[in-house]
């Protein structure tokens, strides 16, 4: 069960292993963040660890296990993509909760979108108003 | 070692699932079960992935890339439904 760690196959299995490890327990972070956090932009702060970290763990750790190196382009190729849509999907959901009043505001330090609704509702107002505007 | 490795990480997937199954069944918005399901999309790539560690095969891989690209449009679809039925809060 022990094993000997003379030759660099134990060490990279070892490596590997933890890596599994610790990209588990991503998820599992994940997971009781969204349990424990008290809103949508919270939990979505907890949600993205095993979407990025947990998978670069994980796909290293494939590509530690397998021994080769042409498995390395395809394992990159699957982590940029997931780099290059998650945040689509945070940005959408984030916003449509933004919209939607899914949020706790004595939570946010700072609110940047504040201003930019509050312009965009002035402009709207302004050419909805019966004199153009004038 | 694996045999270790895939027992310890079974559980800790299984629990992970479990939590984010419950914030499906619980969350009190729409937002929040597409949300725990996205998480629980990345909990299935994670155990897709160390099955082909663990295990030493490649069978899976095409797979974890597609879930990597494709995986955000149900998120994205969901979250645009709910944007288009609160913008107009006046209409009808």
């Amino acid at each position: 069960m022990i094993p000997d760690f003379s030759g660099p196959d134990a060490w990279i299995d070892a490596v590997s292993a933890v890596f599994m490890v610790v990209g588990a327990l991503m998820s599992l972070g994940a997971a009781i963040g969204l349990l424990r956090f008290p809103d949508l932009l919270s939990r979505m702060h907890a949600a993205t660890k095993p979407q990025v970290l947990g998978l670069f763990l994980l796909l290293a750790a494939i590509g530690l296990q397998m021994r080769t190196w042409w498995v390395w382009p395809v394992l990159v190729v699957a982590w940029i993509f997931q780099l290059l849509t998650v945040p689509v999907s945070a940005h959408m959901v984030g916003r449509a909760g933004y919209r939607t009043k899914h949020l706790h505001r004595e939570l946010l330090t700072a609110d940047e979108l504040e201003a930019v609704v509050q312009k965009a509702a002035a402009e709207a107002a302004r050419k909805d108003s019966p004199d153009g505007g004038r | 070692m694996m045999h270790v490795v895939l027992a310890v990480t079974a559980v800790i997937f299984s629990l992970a699932a479990a939590g984010a199954i419950i914030r499906i069944a619980r969350g009190p918005s729409l937002l929040d079960r597409v949300l725990a399901a996205d998480v629980l999309l990345a909990i299935l790539g994670g155990a897709l992935c160390i099955d082909m560690a663990v295990n030493r095969h490649l069978n899976n891989l095409m797979l974890v890339v597609a879930i990597s690209i494709i995986g955000f449009i149900g998120s994205v679809t969901v979250a645009r439904f709910v944007a288009d039925r609160r913008v107009k809060p006046n209409d009808s």
